[in-house]
């Protein structure tokens, strides 16, 4: 149960939160037309006779953002409905020429599915929650206006009427700004695992209408606020906590909130009417005559479902029982498809060199992945030519370290070099004399040399003071200049002194 | 030089092909007519040049002893509703005045590779909405026929009012129709020639000024069934760029035509002895039924109950459809744009469509509007598509019984123009016969009968299966070898 509470000057408040997220489909051509959908083209470069309304023009339905309709519904565990059915919405505006969207009002292609967030303690989310999801539908998406480029009139770049939305519409099962933010966090993911949308918030292929209503904990739903076109995380969040407390505002002071369309300012972080129920359109939906309703064949269905890769939930799962990773590290892992698609790679190639199953050396690998090279890169800056880390380079480091032939801090220092000035991993230890040493000779001397220089001391450990083997241990890397390999160092030591 | 123009498409095809005379002769002769007859109105604009380039190509290919093609060196009509690449295409409306189109329609597309050419765009009613050709904003369409003893301009019927006027008049062979409810077979029937409206989805909409998507049909207008054959079948196929376009290949109708209805059923539907029916039309559909079991048929009572409520449920539908098809004319794109001084997006929308659209694509707009609106849908757009199920599943058990249906086309003759104006509804009566199967997508034909005692034309209409364009033709034939309908206008143009 969500804690997150709006406090009144009344008692507590709990937000009821649903979200409309419209995806851009990941296409090289539109919904119903063959125009391309290449984002940032000039102006009505990307229309096509059937985009821009000419008279006789007809639409004809893409397979392939249908296909990545049904591929995101199985993503979400939703039913798949094999009949479904093309409506238009009537409306006017510069944006459209049709004068109509064609979207899937009554019969939509993907019916009830969920999305699980998890817990997450530090972002206020005390347990896993499932958020039920209505339904996705595809529609077209409308064109641009520009006011800024005539003192007078405006402008129209129909280049992104008619591209493949989905709308995915969440139940009002979220509880707090934080869910809503997985929430949104979780579906881009799940988005991109699936190919369907490239979950770009900035380009606008993935933007929110959120709505927010507030009630006293456990009564009836209250009335709810839509805001439109959000096209952040942060923003997504911003609005429901601007929302949610200028509704508590209007109750205490004995209003009512309005049900009605509003716009947010991200700029000033607030929203405001954009117009109320009473301006509301009368969209007059009704079956797109065009088109003849959609109807799914099994083997298509059967496609759909065979192609979907492995899904965030399973493979976070799989990285914790069989690879052995720790939750925080699955979970860093498997957020995002650029950050596990170079993990895997990484942890192919590092089991491959050191002829180890990956689970052996799965922890290892992690952990370089997000912590070590990260930190590497971070402190190079703009000196890093990320183009010389290969899997190949990052691979032959850990193989290096998992020898013992170098240390984590020589794996550091060797990777930095490959990032600034490229090059062989191993001829760079080898050249510029980054291997610790192993050879026992080398070592043994030193140690009897200290063995010898502190007499005092080793009768003391060996009356009892176990913690003065770290002294030792100390002067004995000191003497190696660092590059004693630790564990050869300790063996060396514990047989000297204990024996 | 010889007059062609009494030639129809068989005829100029086959006499084009044998060397009898040339493609450019009959394109002369024809282009001459057209320019003869500007008292019909038939014609928004003419195009003699494109008619003599595809008679010059039939020509040149026939030199060279190359394939003319089904239409070759037959120059035709083009209903004004199908778009052609950089000619002008109105759909008889001020809103798309000088609007010449980047592509060509399917359709014309098809008959321009079949060999056809175009001699120009046909008058049509605006948008396709009438059934008198009076709703044009290039002026009304005449009817080449007169009312015995009358001067009176008369109705060519619409919406196809310039392909009949035109064909009947002898001024094209032949020429393109839309059938969205009766707008091929009325004009077809008030003007003594054949139309056939195929099976919903055998000719591609792509390209066609929409009216009503669910229930446009395209097809041909020409003076005899065999022509009406050949030309259907250049016209039809699918297109890929139609998603509701039949995926079937077009049969060879023309060699497949056969008067012989040995074994074949004809249903009379009782449904359609309406009051208000000419006493002349229902003995023309008595001659209908004795002429169909000359030829071999067996004539046998259908019922077709629901029939009563189809025109209604007609002008729910189609107006539903319209009003979201017309809303891409909004001044933004193409075509008229009305910008008062000073006016927003929102006052040029309602300048541009009120000059731009005529009464009657109004009063369409309007009911199509109301009857989608919330709180309405159900009582009207819902009823209305249940009845739309209820007519086709008539026509279903009506063909359990027989094989093709027999009824009149029209309730009366044409009448004159003028005469229904004030009476929208009366006005809409005219196609209660044509409905029901524009509603459950059949193929359906009239074909000329007889003529009543003001020595105007009446049709009979054939209604066949689904897919049985070949059942609707052969019965057509049927009635066209016994009818002997030999009339024609005299000229007065």
């Amino acid at each position: 149960m969500s804690t997150y509470r709006i406090q009144g000057a009344t008692g507590e408040w709990e937000v009821v939160i649903g979200l409309e997220v419209h995806a851009q489909v990941t296409s090289n051509a539109k919904l119903f037309s063959g125009a391309s959908t290449a984002f940032g083209a000039e102006p009505n470069t990307q229309v096509s006779l059937v985009d821009a309304a000419m008279p006789g023009m007809l639409p004809v339905p893409n397979q392939e953002c249908i296909r990545q309709a049904v591929r995101t519904g199985m993503a979400i565990e939703a039913q798949i409905n094999k009949w479904s059915r093309f409506d238009r919405k009537n409306y006017f505006y510069a944006d459209l020429p049709q004068g109509y969207q064609i979207s899937q009002l009554y019969h939509p292609i993907v019916g009830e599915g969920v999305l699980h967030i998890e817990a997450d303690e530090k972002a206020g989310i005390p347990e896993d929650k499932v958020i039920g999801i209505e339904r996705i539908h595809v529609e077209q998406d409308a064109g641009k206006l520009m006011h800024d480029q005539h003192p007078t009139m405006s402008y129209v770049d129909l280049n992104r009427v008619g591209i493949a939305l989905m709308e995915i519409v969440s139940k009002p099962d979220m509880r707090s700004p934080a869910e809503a933010g997985a929430y949104v966090r979780k579906l881009r993911s799940i988005l991109r695992y699936v190919g369907s949308c490239d979950g770009n918030m900035e380009e606008g292929s993935m933007r929110a209408d959120v709505n927010v209503s507030v009630r006293r904990p456990g009564e009836e739903f209250g009335t709810r606020t839509e805001t439109k076109n959000v096209n952040s995380v942060r923003f997504v969040m911003q609005v429901i906590e601007y929302e949610a407390n200028r509704q508590v505002d209007v109750l205490e002071n004995g209003g009512t909130v309005d049900q009605e369309t509003r716009l947010f300012d991200p700029g000033t972080g607030t929203t405001r009417t954009m117009r109320s129920k009473e301006d509301a359109h009368d969209y007059r939906y009704f079956p797109d005559p065009d088109l003849l309703p959609l109807e799914l064949e099994d083997s298509f269905i059967e496609e759909c479902r065979a192609s979907l890769p492995e899904l965030p939930d399973a493979k976070r799962a799989r990285y914790e029982n069989e690879l052995g990773l720790t939750p925080y590290n699955a979970r860093e892992l498997t957020a995002e498809v650029e950050t596990f698609g170079r993990f895997e790679t990484l942890l192919a190639a590092t089991a491959a060199k050191i002829g180890k199953p990956e689970a052996k050396v799965a922890t290892q690998v992690a952990n370089w992945a997000l912590s070590v090279a990260p930190g590497v890169v971070k402190s190079l800056g703009d000196d890093a030519n990320m183009a010389n880390a290969t899997a190949e380079a990052q691979a032959s480091i850990l193989a290096m370290q998992d020898k013992g032939e170098i240390s984590g801090g020589q794996a550091k220092e060797i990777y930095e070099i490959v990032l600034k000035e490229g090059g062989e991993p191993e001829a760079i230890a080898d050249e510029r004399g980054l291997k610790q040493v192993s050879d026992t000779g080398a070592i043994e001397a030193k140690i009897d040399e200290i063995i010898a220089a502190n007499e005092d001391k080793v009768a003391e450990y060996r009356g009892g003071k176990d913690k003065l083997f770290g002294f030792f241990v100390g002067q004995t890397m000191k003497a190696m200049q660092g590059k004693a390999n630790p564990a050869v160092v300790n063996q060396l030591l514990k047989a000297k002194l204990d024996g | 030089m010889t007059d062609f123009t009494q030639l129809g498409v068989k005829d100029i095809r086959d006499g084009v092909a044998g060397g009898d005379f040339t493609a450019r002769e009959v394109a002369e002769s024809f282009n001459a007519a057209v320019a003869a007859a500007a008292e019909l109105n038939a014609f928004i604009v003419t195009t003699p040049d494109h008619a003599l380039a595809a008679a010059d190509a039939t020509d040149a290919k026939r030199a060279k002893g190359e394939d003319l093609g089904k239409m070759g060196g037959v120059p035709i009509g083009m209903k004004d509703l199908f778009a052609t690449k950089g000619v002008q295409t109105t759909a008889a409306s001020h809103i798309l005045e000088g609007f010449k189109p980047e592509y060509e329609s399917t359709v014309s597309q098809n008959l321009w590779d079949a060999g056809a050419g175009m001699l120009g765009k046909l008058n049509l009613d605006q948008f396709a909405m009438g059934s008198s050709n009076e709703t044009s904003y290039f002026g009304n369409v005449s009817s080449p026929w007169k009312k015995d003893g009358t001067n009176a301009a008369m109705s060519p019927g619409g919406s196809s009012g310039g392909s009949s006027s035109a064909v009947a008049a002898r001024i094209a062979p032949a020429a393109t129709g839309t059938d969205t409810g009766g707008s091929i077979r009325q004009p077809a029937a008030f003007t003594g020639i054949c139309g056939i409206k195929p099976t919903y989805g055998r000719c591609s909409r792509w390209g066609v000024v929409a009216f009503a998507s669910s229930l446009d049909q395209a097809g041909p207008m020409a003076r005899s069934v065999e022509d009406c054959a050949i030309m259907l079948e250049a016209m039809a196929g699918f297109d890929p760029k139609d998603a509701t376009s039949l995926q079937m290949d077009v049969p060879n109708w023309e060699a497949a035509l056969s008067a012989d209805l040995k074994g074949k059923k004809v249903g009379i539907p009782k449904e359609y002895r309406m009051d208000g029916t000419d006493q002349a039309i229902l003995d023309s559909w008595e001659q209908g039924k004795a002429m169909l079991r000359d030829a071999g048929a067996e004539i046998v009572d259908v019922s077709l109950p629901h029939t009563k409520y189809a025109l209604p449920a007609y002008y729910i539908i189609a107006p539903a459809e319209a009003s979201s098809n017309l809303a891409r004319y909004d001044g933004v794109r193409y075509g008229l744009r009305d910008l008062p001084d000073g006016a927003g997006l929102q006052d040029m929308y309602a300048a541009t469509r009120a000059a731009g659209f005529g009464d009657e694509v109004k009063r369409r707009v309007l009911i199509g509007t109301y009857v989608l609106s919330a709180g309405f849908y159900d009582a009207y757009y819902t009823q209305a598509q249940k009845i739309r199920t209820l007519v086709a599943q008539d026509f279903e058990k009506a063909f359990a019984e027989c094989d093709v249906i027999l009824a009149p086309t029209t309730p009366t003759a044409s009448f004159p123009l003028g005469s229904l104006n004030e009476d929208p509804l009366t006005m809409y009566l005219n196609d209660v016969f044509a409905v029901p199967a524009s509603l459950a997508g059949l193929p359906a034909m009239s074909v000329p009968a007889m003529v009543n005692s003001d020595g105007l034309p009446l049709g009979l209409q054939l209604v066949g299966k689904p897919f049985d364009e070949q059942g609707v033709l052969n019965a057509g034939l049927a009635i066209q070898q016994r009818a002997g309908f030999e009339a024609q206008p005299e000229k007065w143009w």
